[in-house]
């Protein structure tokens, strides 16, 4: 249910399909409403937050098809068959993912409102660069806002979780080292 | 009393309280809940900055009778927002005093037949001639606000001012402006509530003060205490924006659910967050200051003005802060501070961390340098030779009796940022080079807790129970909004009573369960909550080896055994505390004389920065944090507060600029209102020293809000180091640094008279 008591899917709507941490899931719903409002409101994955609603702050940020993208600009019919990822699809059976782990031991969640558009940010630039530098670390959260922490436990976290989720070096091109902030 | 040299818990690095419902999205702020039957509200505002409302209409296309239209008429008690002076209407009542003022509110079922229905309402005004700056409200030509337009002055006197300028052998004089800035936390604001006769009020939302709102509600609806209830949901950053402005929002979600009788939930979007609620106050400082042959201070005089915007708000103790830190950590024999804040017809301005001592100390930390040029003296030995020093006395003859360790800190600044090596390269390199580096420092205090006596009225009682299931829980009114509340205090508690962390839970922060421990502002939290809750769990302790025989020394298992003893013969087990002022405090409110606080933080920043000449940016390229600000509880909590308060620094003096035309807010949209990205902010380097105070929660002082107040002057000096251009104002954008030095590039370095 909804707020207005409605049920979250309306027949004469065309259904629009697509899985979310792994899930396959089909909602009936005006096919111009955001990614962020399907979400939240229909699917009930609050994790998602809106900050700004016009693409700035990142804090909707969820990684559809690997792509980071901004819910709150995407109509929910260009998530037909795609494959998304909201921050609640991280932990696998309450084991905290890597990341969640280093943004708790280091910091890098204080208010914890961008956190979850932060890690999804952070995952999609250790899936591309699982061993990235300082610059490369600032560079792919430069899309999402945080005003409580500076940044710098943030990039400290990213960094940590690269370093825990050791992968094989063959694979990898040699990178300088991480230039920590601290 | 004391200072706990070895501990287990305290200065440990566990992890945040909440710090899993965060990370996993389970965490639930106001705009995650849903109430059976709730409808959405929204506010009709002022289009203009001051007038009489001659007409509401309402498009006849639209269906009103599906809405609830609530105006002040419908509002059972005073159609007042009550905080310090009762003079802000809740909803305007025939005349609006700012744009952006709200005047009617609706609700609906439906939120888009909301957004609608909003353009649906019609007003007309018979505009009145409006005051948009401090020097028009200061020519009193037009009356805005009271008999004189000025909400609050305070003059602090020391010495004999007058006497002093005939015999100084320098005197410099200064003007420094700042901008209103915005918080931006990254959650909007937002209420539910409901209503019921049999329950009367209840709110949930987004805020730091439960008792404020409290309060506030107590007065709008004209309803005994305990009618009233206020639960603080999951907060996303507050900053101080969440401090008054949530007293507001809840009064206008409670009339709607009262009228329309369902929960009614009001989440604004960012561009209604940004026009309408409150911003730091701008201020525009002027200094004069007398200095003997060899640098030191003779007398400081300082007329220090802020825009307080159309109502009084919060600008009164905002300007006491501000006065209070206008004269740095320097001690000078003759000192006259004459603090104004004037009303505007601009949106109040509100609490803004650092809440006045950021424009005070961008004033002087900027001045100091103006002098040392002035003198030709370096920056670093004018500062050292004025330092405050244990014994001494300050601007309110206040006794330092604690150490002070400012030189301490200096030379460690100026050591981890290889200050004086880099300003001998940069000196070299900048000739040629298009991008111009430069080296800047402030020096500064910031004073922990409410002024003066404010400590005293407050009067908090906070303390532990332990529960039948086995947890000591904390009882306070003190929220978490990422800054570690919940963190620092169940530190506290586990530490004291001899458990582990696992065993201290926080009591919701809702009226109906927790006592009123004061608001969570003015870096209170740490020293005086943690203190109060350190004491409440000592007395719990004393009881238990009284009462339930508990030995003493114990381990986790032999506590929990002793609470059940006590339960069984008393029927709970609680211990409450109510604030004690540390011995021997004197204010005189009326003289800005006294113990204007109970601990002062001390901190030297340094920047590093760059400027191209070619594109006119100016780039932070590395930031020192140094400071002393007591026992450190949690390590990585407390840096973390200080690189995001630099960060908000960095941000106030080079990017933060609230534009404003006709009173108005125009770029109310993140993407034109810009704050530092991970991009902009440099390696911010932070650095404690620790000097634990007596009386703050295991030796504790504040420190939330010191980080703001350095990073602004300590740029604009290096700015000015990095240039040979004083720059006084911020934000200063590209376009601010081209004028200046574009207006400064035929003439070589001034000669000095």
């Amino acid at each position: 249910m909804n707020a207005n008591g409605k049920a979250n899917t309306d027949a004469h709507w065309p259904a629009i399909s697509f899985a979310v941490n792994g899930e396959s899931r089909t909602v009936n719903v005006p096919p111009m409403k955001r990614l962020l409002d399907v979400l939240r409101e229909d699917l009930h994955l609050t994790g998602t937050k809106e900050g700004c609603g016009e693409g700035e702050c990142g804090s909707c940020s969820v990684r559809m098809n690997d792509e980071l993208v901004n819910s709150c600009l995407v109509p929910v019919l260009q998530a037909e068959g795609a494959e998304i990822q909201t921050v609640e699809g991280l932990a696998l059976d309450g084991e905290l993912d890597p990341l969640q782990k280093a943004f708790l031991e280091s910091g890098g969640a204080q208010c914890g409102i961008c956190t979850p558009g932060m890690l999804m940010a952070a995952a999609q630039l250790l899936a591309h660069r699982p061993h990235p530098s300082e610059a490369e670390i600032r560079e792919g959260l430069a899309g999402n806002l945080c005003r409580c922490t500076g940044f710098t436990r943030i990039i400290e976290s990213v960094a940590a979780a690269a370093r825990a989720t050791e992968s094989n070096p063959a694979t990898e091109p040699a990178l300088e080292q991480t230039n920590h902030a601290r | 009393m004391n200072t706990h040299a070895t501990t287990r818990i305290v200065g440990a690095p566990v992890p945040r309280k909440e710090g899993v419902d965060k990370l996993v999205g389970r965490a639930c702020y106001v705009d995650d809940i849903e109430r059976e039957g709730m409808w959405y509200g929204a506010t009709v505002r002022s289009t203009i900055p001051r007038g009489l409302i001659r007409s509401i209409a309402f498009d006849r296309l639209i269906e009103w009778s599906e809405f609830t239209v609530v105006t002040a008429a419908d509002i059972p008690g005073e159609n007042i927002i009550q905080l310090i002076i009762a003079d802000q209407p809740c909803l305007a009542d025939g005349k609006v005093n700012h744009c952006e003022e709200p005047i009617l509110l609706l609700a609906h079922p439906d939120k888009h037949k909301l957004r609608e229905a909003l353009s649906g309402v019609k007003i007309e005004y018979d505009p009145l001639p409006p005051v948009f700056t401090i020097e028009e409200s200061e020519r009193q030509d037009q009356i805005v606000w009271g008999a004189d337009n000025l909400i609050k002055s305070f003059l602090l006197e020391k010495g004999d001012v007058d006497s002093a300028w005939a015999g100084a052998a320098h005197i410099v004089e200064g003007e420094y402006r700042t901008g209103a800035q915005e918080h931006l936390y990254i959650e909007n604001q937002g209420i539910i509530a409901e209503y019921s006769a049999e329950e009367g009020v209840t709110v949930w939302g987004s805020l730091q003060c439960p008792y404020y709102v409290f309060k506030a509600l107590r007065g709008v609806f004209d309803l005994p205490d305990d009618k009233v209830r206020v639960v603080q949901t999951e907060t996303g950053g507050a900053f101080g924006g969440k401090e008054d402005y949530p007293s507001i929002l809840a009064s206008h979600a409670a009339l709607l659910a009262k009228k329309s009788g369902h929960p009614v939930k009001m989440v604004y979007d960012r561009m209604e967050d940004l026009a309408a609620t409150t911003k730091r106050h701008p201020a525009r400082v002027r200094h004069r200051t007398a200095l003997d042959k060899d640098g030191k201070l003779l007398a400081i005089e300082i007329h220090l003005d802020t825009d307080g915007g159309a109502y009084a708000t919060l600008s009164s103790t905002v300007l006491s802060r501000a006065t209070l830190h206008s004269t740095g950590p320097y001690i000078c024999p003759n000192v006259r501070v004459r603090a104004h804040s004037w009303a505007t017809n601009h949106v109040p301005y509100g609490a803004f961390r650092g809440f006045g001592a950021p424009q005070a100390v961008f004033a002087m930390e900027r001045h100091m340098d103006e002098i040392a040029a002035t003198l030709g003296m370096d920056p670093i030995e004018l500062r050292r030779k004025n330092f405050l020093h244990e014994g001494d006395a300050n601007a309110t003859e206040q006794l330092m009796r604690e150490p002070i360790i400012l030189d301490k800190l200096l030379d460690r600044a100026l050591q981890e940022s290889d200050y004086h090596a880099k300003r001998l390269q940069f000196a070299r390199e900048n000739g040629r080079n298009p991008i111009k580096r430069g080296m800047g420092i402030a020096a500064f205090y910031h004073g922990s807790g409410f002024t003066g006596s404010g400590e005293l009225y407050l009067n908090s009682l906070g303390g532990v129970d332990v529960t039948p299931e086995g947890k000591v829980r904390v009882l306070v009114s003190n929220t978490e909004f990422g800054q570690g509340t919940n963190t620092i205090l169940t530190q506290i508690a586990a530490e004291t009573l001899g458990i582990e962390y696992s065993d201290v839970t926080m009591a919701a922060p809702d009226t109906d369960m927790v006592p009123n421990s004061g608001p969570t502002v003015a870096s209170r939290t740490s020293m005086v909550v943690g203190r109060l809750i350190e004491r409440a769990c000592l007395q719990l302790i004393s009881m238990l080896r009284e009462q339930a025989s508990l030995g003493a020394t114990h381990t986790r298992e032999e506590f929990f055994a002793a609470c059940e003893r006590y339960r069984a013969a008393h029927g709970e087990v609680s211990s409450m505390c109510r604030y004690e002022a540390p011995p021997d405090i004197y204010w005189d409110d009326q003289k800005y004389h006294g113990e204007a606080y109970g601990a002062y933080a001390w901190a030297i920043y340094v920047a590093q920065i760059a400027v191209d000449t070619v594109t006119y940016s100016a780039e932070v390229e590395g930031f020192w944090a140094v400071q002393e600000v007591g026992r450190v509880l949690h390590p990585v909590l407390a840096a973390g507060q200080i690189e995001g308060g630099v960060a908000q620094g960095i941000g106030y003096a080079l990017y933060e600029k609230v534009v404003l035309k006709e009173g108005r807010m125009t770029n109310n949209q993140m993407t034109n209102y810009i704050m530092p990205t991970a991009e902009d902010v440099p390696p911010i380097h932070v650095y404690f020293e620790e000097v634990p105070f007596r009386y703050g929660g295991f030796g504790a002082k504040g420190l939330g809000e010191l980080p703001h107040d350095g990073p602004a002057p300590a740029i604009l000096n290096a700015i000015r180091d990095a240039t040979g251009v004083s720059f006084n104002s911020i934000p200063l954008l590209p376009e601010d640094l081209y004028a200046g030095l574009a207006a400064s590039q035929p003439v070589e370095e001034p000669a000095l008279p």
